[in-house]
């Protein structure tokens, strides 16, 4: 017999009545599996035991999760679809990761996740760097999984919740795996294989398009940064490494151990794991980064011939076609090479391959090109004594502004910012910003500009520097200059820049009519250099407009569309004896609820003396959700 | 006996030609005038319509908002039939750019500037006045010392710009146009009743124009009829001894 004991229903608020009819007060189910109490315990181990089953599958991998379909309902474990088989039946199982995993689901037991964790690990290292000390020393950091767009770093933890990730490109006929995420790693999926065949491996496969403009991008940033940060002399290498030259650097930063530490902590915190080797030249270190399986290798001076020696042959960065050839030979390793007579090795296989071998080994020296960061153009004025009268600044300032000028005119840029640091005798800077609406490079105008700012500078006990820095510039080719056209347009950017430096940037504008009928929205502060079109309306708008709609009182008026006979507004009767309208203007219902039926029949009307006004009466003289028949001024004709 | 003599005007005229000469000396002369296109104003004024390279004051004739709203039409048409960028600088706006385009001033051609008090409007006009380029320099001021008028009407002078200044009202009792001004014209406005449409409907504005002072000329005051979407005045028909068959004149007159 059925009893809405088992039903998860709520209890009814008095005792459920058995369905037979006839109310049992006594019955067990009534006292007990109605209450609410033992609802709530009920509730309560099913949302543990579902808390319980959920951490599991949270700790698991993510391909190793059990899809949706063998959850089934996630209060239970599934059964397995396709019992599996025993190995003596078949033979070891061939199943894909994730069916071991839902087989393990089902025993109920938890993965050991450390195994899967540190193969994910090994196979996702990338950074190699290796420094000299002597001659060039250059040290390679390899972007790890970041071409796919998802940072390796923040796969860590969470990678469980997505789909495994690997971006692909076309290469010839087919479509390859570029790079690929932990999780793809350690589902066995690799640079370079046919994603058809990755998609067969893994369902669920989250396959992106590569986009190695971005990458070479990110790496081009990164090189900057190391620019900036860790030596002078940085330049990418490949698709995903950098030659940083710490020649002379690395004792700035304890040691090269210390450096390298420093640049792999570093790299972790942006999400890109590296590998990093040091070593006496920069092909090296190249090598011994990109196959070496420590994080941070340090080839001892001289050590370079039994570094490279394990190495295979396309450590030394040669083409594909030349190292199949060599190993055809037998020469797999650079240790081979070293051993065999140079003569017939350049005989067959082309003077690449001992150049680049050299280069290695330091006994070729090889170009590097630089990164140079772009700068900010800037002039920097010191003075023998400090100065701090307001004429003495702006002096300074117009010899610094001739040497910032003349720094743009060299670029072939023009200033649309500088900014004006004044460094005092206590060691603190003043800094005075000017901004203009144009790119510009006419010294006059910026030392105009700028010495309108002269007077916010505090000199306290003197300045002994004024650095000018133009910290944002734009393209600025010749321009044709004086009236020889006849209609020469007049050029309103320096006029433009003076009243914005004097006013703000916010009190100078253009009015440009919008495409509203309501005319406080009908029109908007643009830029004062933009181009506004010419339009006009056809409807008379008066000159001044009043902030604020005034409500006018004693009105007598005619319904529903006469204008008014007369009003009070501001304390003055006004006999209207001539009028014109209604000019109905809707509300922008898309805009706000409250403007759906809403309507404002404008009219243009003259008092006895000639004054013309701008009134409207809210609503339409009929319909009352239109407006409340209220009368108001808006404006006035001239 | 009141008639002057025939050489006596003349002496006057040649007199006058000289003053306006060495006031010119300063300046551009070349700048010339902006006739407003209705002869019986242009007669009135020395040169034969506004100086260009000069400042002008206009005011509304009372405190009231409609005088003000008239004045501002007013300039807005003037500066108008200037080709060019007007600057008009307040010091708080209450301007509406399509009022302004119905006077023929279109949005394109205004560069509004909020100065926010009365000494930076007139230190704005200046900066104006001096970058050249311009159409012309609209200021709306309450209060402006015969210093500040005599550098804007140097600036007009020198740079050749038209310097077109409003003169609010502050309190009823203040005449704007009390204190003395280097400008070369001021101007009063009010409003004035139109005439009735045969038809139901509102007219061309109609405004008393008062001439209160120009240098080298005479005062005088006319009832005009409001500018029209070119920014240009005209003479109402019933003040007008125009010819009788003139049916481009009536239309308008009528319109």
């Amino acid at each position: 017999m059925a009893t809405p004991a088992s039903s998860p229903t709520p209890p009814l608020e008095v005792a459920a009545p058995n369905r037979l009819g006839g109310w049992r007060p006594g019955a067990r189910w009534a006292q007990e599996t109605g209450s609410d109490a033992w609802l709530e315990r009920q509730l309560a181990r099913k949302r543990a035991k579902r808390a319980e089953i959920q951490a599991q599958i949270d700790q698991l991998p993510a391909h190793q999760r059990p899809p949706m379909r063998e959850l089934g309902r996630r209060s239970e474990p599934a059964p397995m679809p396709f019992k599996a088989m025993a190995p003596d039946e078949g033979g070891a199982p061939a199943r894909p990761p994730y069916d071991l995993a839902g087989a393990f689901w089902q025993q109920g037991r938890v993965l050991d996740r450390a195994v899967v964790a540190g193969m994910a690990g090994r196979d996702h290292g990338s950074t190699h760097g290796h420094l000299p000390r002597s001659a060039p020393s250059v040290a390679t950091a390899r972007p790890g999984e970041t071409a796919g767009g998802r940072p390796a770093g923040r796969t860590g933890g969470q990678e469980g919740s997505r789909a495994p990730l690997v971006t692909s490109h076309r290469q010839g006929q087919k479509i390859v795996i570029v790079a690929a995420c932990p999780a793809a790693r350690a589902l066995g999926l690799k640079p370079g294989m046919a994603v058809t065949q990755a998609r067969a491996l893994v369902p669920g496969l989250d396959v992106r398009d590569a986009d190695p403009a971005a990458d070479a991008a990110l790496l081009r940033r990164l090189a900057v940064f190391a620019v900036r940060r860790w030596s002078p002399i940085v330049s990418p290498a490949g698709a995903d490494g950098l030659w940083i030259d710490i020649t002379g650097v690395a004792h700035l930063f304890g040691d090269e151990r210390r450096l390298c530490a420093r640049i792999l902590r570093f790299c972790r915190r942006i999400g890109i794991k590296a590998r990093i080797a040091v070593a006496g030249s920069g092909g090296a270190a190249d090598a011994v980064a990109r196959f070496a399986t420590e994080p941070v290798t340090c080839v001892p001076e001289g050590g370079e011939v039994a570094a490279l020696a394990p190495l295979p042959l396309s450590a030394l960065r040669v083409e594909a076609g030349v190292v199949e050839a060599a190993s055809r030979l037998g020469i797999v390793r650079i240790g081979d090479l070293l051993a065999m007579p140079r003569g017939p090795l350049t005989r067959r296989f082309g003077a690449t391959l001992l150049a680049r071998l050299d280069q290695a080994l330091g006994a070729r020296r090889e170009p590097v090109v630089p990164i140079l960061p772009v700068t900010a153009a800037q002039a920097e004025v010191r003075f023998l004594e400090p100065i701090a009268t307001a004429e003495a600044i702006g002096e300074a300032l117009a010899h610094g502004m001739a040497l910032l000028t003349a720094e743009l005119a060299a670029r072939g840029c023009g200033a649309r910012s500088i900014a004006m640091l004044c460094r005092r005798v206590d060691g603190s800077d003043q800094v005075a910003t000017i901004g203009t609406a144009r790119p510009t490079r006419d010294t006059a105008h910026l030392v105009r500009l700028m010495a309108m700012r002269i007077e916010r500078i505090d000199p306290g006990f003197g300045i002994e520097a004024i650095r000018l820095v133009a910290t944002r510039s734009d393209r600025l080719g010749a321009e044709p200059v004086g009236g020889l056209v006849a209609d020469h347009d007049p050029d309103l950017a320096p006029l433009v820049d003076r009243l914005v430096g004097r006013l703000g940037a916010r009190h100078l504008y253009r009015a440009a009519l919008l495409e509203s009928d309501i005319p406080e929205r009908s029109t908007r502060r643009v830029e004062p250099i933009a181009a506004v079109p010419g339009d006009r309306l056809r409807w008379p708008r008066p000159v001044t407009l009043l902030h604020r709609p005034e409500a006018i009182d004693r009105v007598m008026s005619e319904l529903p569309d006469g204008p008014p006979l007369r009003f009070t507004w501001r304390g003055r009767a006004h006999r209207v004896v001539r009028g014109d309208g209604p000019e109905r203007i809707y509300g922008e219902w898309w805009r706000r609820p409250g403007e759906v039926a809403a309507v404002r029949d404008y009219f243009q009307v003259e008092d006895e003396t000639g004054a013309r006004f701008w009134l409207f009466r809210r609503g339409d003289g009929g319909d009352g959700r239109t407006g409340d028949m209220s009368w108001h001024l808006h404006g006035v004709f001239g | 006996m009141s008639n002057p003599s025939p050489i006596r005007a003349d002496r006057l005229a040649a007199l006058r030609a000289e003053v306006r000469g060495i006031e010119d000396m300063g300046g551009r002369g070349s700048a010339g005038v902006l006739p407003f296109g209705v002869a019986e104003i242009d007669a009135r004024l020395a040169g034969g319509g506004l100086a260009v390279a000069a400042l002008h004051e206009i005011a509304a004739s009372s405190a009231g908002l409609w005088d003000e709203a008239a004045a501002l039409t007013f300039i807005a048409g003037i500066a108008a039939r200037r080709p060019g960028t007007v600057l008009w600088t307040f010091a708080r706006a209450d301007l509406f750019a399509p009022g302004l385009a119905a006077a023929g001033l279109t949005p394109d051609r205004v560069l509004y500037a909020e100065a926010g008090s009365d000494p930076d409007v007139l230190a704005v006009m200046e900066e104006g006045l001096r970058h050249g380029g311009l159409a012309a320099v609209v200021g709306e001021v309450v209060r402006a010392p015969m210093a500040s008028t005599r550098r804007l009407q140097l600036a007009a002078e020198t740079c050749g710009t038209l310097a077109l200044m409003l003169r609010r009202w502050r309190k009823p009792a203040e005449d704007p146009l009390a204190e003395p001004s280097a400008a070369m014209t001021r101007w009063r406005l009010a409003v004035a009743p139109s005439t009735p449409l045969p038809v139901a409907g509102i007219g061309r504005a109609r405004w008393r124009l008062i001439l209160a002072r120009q240098r080298g000329g005479d005062t005088h005051e006319w009832i005009v009829e409001g500018t029209d979407d070119t920014g240009r005045l005209a003479l109402p028909a019933e003040f007008r001894d125009r010819p009788a068959a003139d049916p481009g004149r009536a239309d308008r007159a009528a319109a």
